[in-house]
């Protein structure tokens, strides 16, 4: 691929006799400056599952206040109701922008895309390193924010002004500032990284590859990389004013000074409903990928998979306003957007169908990563119907801005962020560090997870459908809220979450010990067919030692009535 | 549904209950399906030795009608669905039955403050009935109400009415609610609006006719003195 730019790229290396005589690339040069995709996606990776543990001690430490209001939790002491607003808006924001982000879309997308793709490296090489290291800013910043006189910004993840943009209402001054710089520094790692895969697909595939030969992740990764890089301007221009709010006294938000607090809403959901499908379709990419494998099945209508996200892209910028069905918006306009919330889960819906088609008539095999990928459809789906309570207008008067909200999203949001990233962690582990994981500990691990999710999230429909509302650190002001039972679901809620962090343990130790210790893994151990398989596990740097490979055929051809193997890869010649 | 185990005590809310009942109807029953089939298929198609799985592509209408039975389906249930849906909103958002009475509802970090007209029936008279914490209303009577803020978005929800709006400062918000059951409830603030956001809690009493009587006489009216401009703006300067 002469079209890299990077040093490297004009080598050919690989099978360059010279590259092997070079000395091992220092410290220096192999982590901090690397521009190999590889190393880059490993970082985002290790990154992001790093933040996962901050937005997980930070729900544990406030469930634990809801659960048993006034006590000293283990590990942080009595949680104010400072403290509490500070640790939900870490939490929400960590978990979306430096936990799921980071690893469904750069860690996947720089580790899979030109592997899958078959070339060697990213076309914008030193873009990516600029990516990750404006990245790794966004998070010093955003710990730097918990430090900051007054403490970490607690206005929620969503920063609604006049509460986000005041010091005197949210007595937060420097938090709420380096909260809201941390999050734009953010977006502009991620849209040097979505130039660079658009532009790296387009440009880059392995000769043979048509467009429809593209594996479906590659696919879910662009459309999402494209939604997100086209939604977020308004948000950037957004939180450049609230920011100008902040520190310059303007008044873009401040309704004294004639501006106006709903547009902060509009230019948010304008990006953040779009970011709910940027984080969904790579998810949905990964299940693709292993219902295929392991069910040892062609994907079923494969060019409808790619329509619906297509679709499913373009619709999701006409439903932002259902999040602000009540916020003083004009009545009329919720009209409008319940009939394109609505017509969002047609497609959405059917990718679901897609997937349990091509189930049937398959071999399953019920290998760890098969386990994430079909528990990430089976609880998708009730995220999925959950959202039609909300998005029906009349329903939401009441369910806005309850507990049943908060378990529909994690309903959506724990299957992307944890369920498929676990999946692609287990498929792709092999690729990435030669080693198998433990199977046994994975079901352990996957069990562990799985239960106590639902054990969470049950409850909170059930307390959210009677009443509690969000973002209360104590209920008990609230007669109606403390009727019989209701303490002890959010108790159950709690304990469950325990569990399920506990659990997270088992995942961090065979993880670590298969890195070291697994058995060795051969090149193509799921037996599937797409590019990364062929080349070395862990690939070496410029990926195909033997030359980059040609494409002879799509991504999914297992199972072929002409062929003795079940599988057939990509680059076969026959 | 939700009556069950919260009180259905206006005028919308059986309506609002119905909407929630038939969205849980139809996608509980279409939910169920795809889990069962899903479930179904990793079972029945479990890997055995000696069984190939078949070669199916998706692509022809015959095959299609499998995926595309499921969506026609999604789209009919989405229009039932958003037909009740727009109808109840409409019903509780969009029309405002003539009032009784218009109460004033402001709120800031971290109290409500509720405006009862008084004896005369008007608000910005000398007998209004300014209290903190506490909306009175008489049951089976239509009220309008004006939310106010002083400070940040804070939001007006009475989850036995099945009410709620946002309060958005300079602003001032009309809708309207008439009380079916009488009792003591929740009014909550759903809006996240500070560290005092969970310590925001009010009670809404709604009285029977008689009840009511004996409370407005109860009550001292407030001096015309205490209603300034800056009040009746929600503190906007």
């Amino acid at each position: 691929m002469s079209s890299t730019t990077a040093e490297h790229g004009h080598e050919g290396h690989g099978h360059d006799a010279g590259h092997g005589h070079h000395a091992e690339p220092n410290f220096f040069h192999k982590y901090l400056w690397s521009t190999d995709h590889k190393m880059i996606g490993m970082q985002y990776m290790f990154t992001g599952l790093l933040m996962a543990i901050i937005g997980g001690f930070a729900v544990y430490v406030f469930r634990m206040q809801l659960a048993f209001p006034g006590m000293s939790v283990p590990g942080w002491g009595r949680v104010t109701a400072t403290d509490y607003n500070a640790l939900v808006t870490t939490h929400g924001s960590v978990m979306i922008f430096w936990v799921a982000m980071p690893v469904l879309i750069a860690a996947l997308g720089n580790y899979l895309i030109p592997l899958m793709i078959g070339c060697d490296d990213m076309v914008f090489p030193r873009l990516n390193r600029l990516s990750y290291q404006i990245f790794l800013i966004s998070v010093l910043v955003l710990i730097a924010s918990f430090y900051a006189q007054g403490g970490g910004f607690g206005g929620a993840w969503t920063a609604y002004p006049p509460l986000s943009a005041k010091a005197e209402y949210n007595l937060t001054t420097h938090g709420a500032t380096l909260w809201l710089l941390a999050v734009a520094l953010e977006f502009a790692a991620f849209l040097l990284g979505g130039i660079n895969f658009v532009t790296t697909v387009m440009n880059s595939r392995a000769p043979g590859m048509k467009m429809f030969d593209v594996p479906i992740v590659v696919w879910m990764i662009i459309i999402a990389s494209i939604l997100f890089m086209a939604s977020v301007g308004p948000l950037i221009a957004g939180a450049v004013m609230l920011m100008f709010d902040q520190t310059l006294g303007t008044g873009f938000f401040d309704p004294n000074k004639g501006g106006d607090p709903v547009l902060w809403q509009h230019l948010f959901w304008f990006f953040g409903h779009p970011e709910v499908y940027v984080v969904l379709l790579p998810a949905m990419g990964i299940t693709a990928e292993e219902i295929t494998t392991f069910s040892r099945k062609k994907l079923f209508a494969y060019k409808t998979v790619l329509y619906t996200a297509v679709g499913t892209g373009a619709l999701s910028f006409f439903v932002w306003a259902h999040h602000q069905f009540i916020a003083g918006i004009d009545p009329r306009m919720a009209n409008i957007f319940s009939v394109t919330t609505l017509l969002i889960s047609i497609p959405v819906a059917e990718m679901c169908f897609v997937y349990i088609a091509t189930l049937f008539g398959g071999s399953i095999r019920l290998q760890t990563p098969m386990l994430w990928a079909l528990a990430f459809i089976a609880e998708f789906l009730i995220g999925g119907v959950t959202g039609i309570f909300l998005g029906a207008s009349g329903a939401d008067i009441y369910f806005h801005d309850t507990y049943f909200v908060l378990a529909h999203f994690h309903y959506t949001f724990f299957p992307i962020a944890f369920i498929a990233t676990f999946s692609a962690l287990t498929y792709w582990f092999p690729k990435m560090f030669g080693r198998y994981m433990n199977e046994t500990w994975g079901k352990v691990h996957f069990w562990g997870t799985i239960i106590p999710f639902n054990f969470i999230f049950i409850p909170l429909f059930l307390l959210g459908a009677r009443g509690d509302h969000r973002r209360i650190y104590d209920y008990t002001h609230f007669p109606d809220l403390m009727k019989p039972g209701m303490q002890d679901l959010r108790v159950l809620a709690t304990l469950s979450l325990v569990t399920l962090l506990a659990f997270q343990l088992v995942f961090v130790v065979n993880f670590f010990f298969s890195m070291f210790k697994g058995a060795k893994a051969e090149n193509n151990p799921w037996k599937a067919n797409t590019l990364e398989w062929q080349a070395p596990s862990p690939p070496p740097h410029g990926n195909f030692p033997d030359g980059l490979p040609n494409v002879y055929r799509g991504p999914y051809e297992f199972s072929h009535p002409d062929r003795q193997e079940d599988y057939w890869p990509q680059n076969a010649q026959s | 549904m939700i009556s069950k185990y919260v009180e259905s005590a206006s005028s919308f809310a059986g309506q609002i209950d119905f909407l929630i009942l038939l969205v849980t109807a139809i996608t509980g029953f279409w939910w169920l399906l795809a889990e069962v089939i899903f479930f179904y298929f990793i079972v029945k198609y479990n890997a055995k030795d000696g069984v190939k799985a078949q070669y199916i592509a998706g692509e022809s209408p015959k095959e299609k009608r499998w995926v595309a039975i499921p969506h026609y389906a999604t789209l009919i249930f989405d229009v039932t669905i958003v037909f009740f849906a727009v109808q109840t909103w409409q019903e509780v958002k969009q029309t405002m039955p003539q009032a009784d009475a218009t109460v004033r509802i402001i709120a800031q970090q971290w109290a409500w403050t509720f405006v009862h007209p008084g004896p005369d029936g008007k608000l910005d008279t000398a007998d209004d009935i300014r209290l903190v914490d506490e909306l009175h209303v008489e049951k089976d009577k239509t009220y309008h109400f004006e939310l106010q803020s002083r400070d940040v978005l804070h939001s007006f929800s009475v989850p036995v009415f099945r009410l709620k709006q946002d309060i958005i400062p300079g602003r001032t918000i009309r809708g309207w609610f008439k009380p079916t059951m009488s009792g003591g409830f929740d009014i909550q603030c759903t809006e996240i609006c500070g560290i005092g956001h969970g310590l925001m809690p009010a009670r809404i009493i709604v009285h029977t006719p008689e009840d009511f009587a004996a409370w407005q006489l109860s009550q001292t009216p407030a001096t015309a003195s205490l209603t300034t401009p800056t009040e009746q703006t929600g503190g906007m300067k």
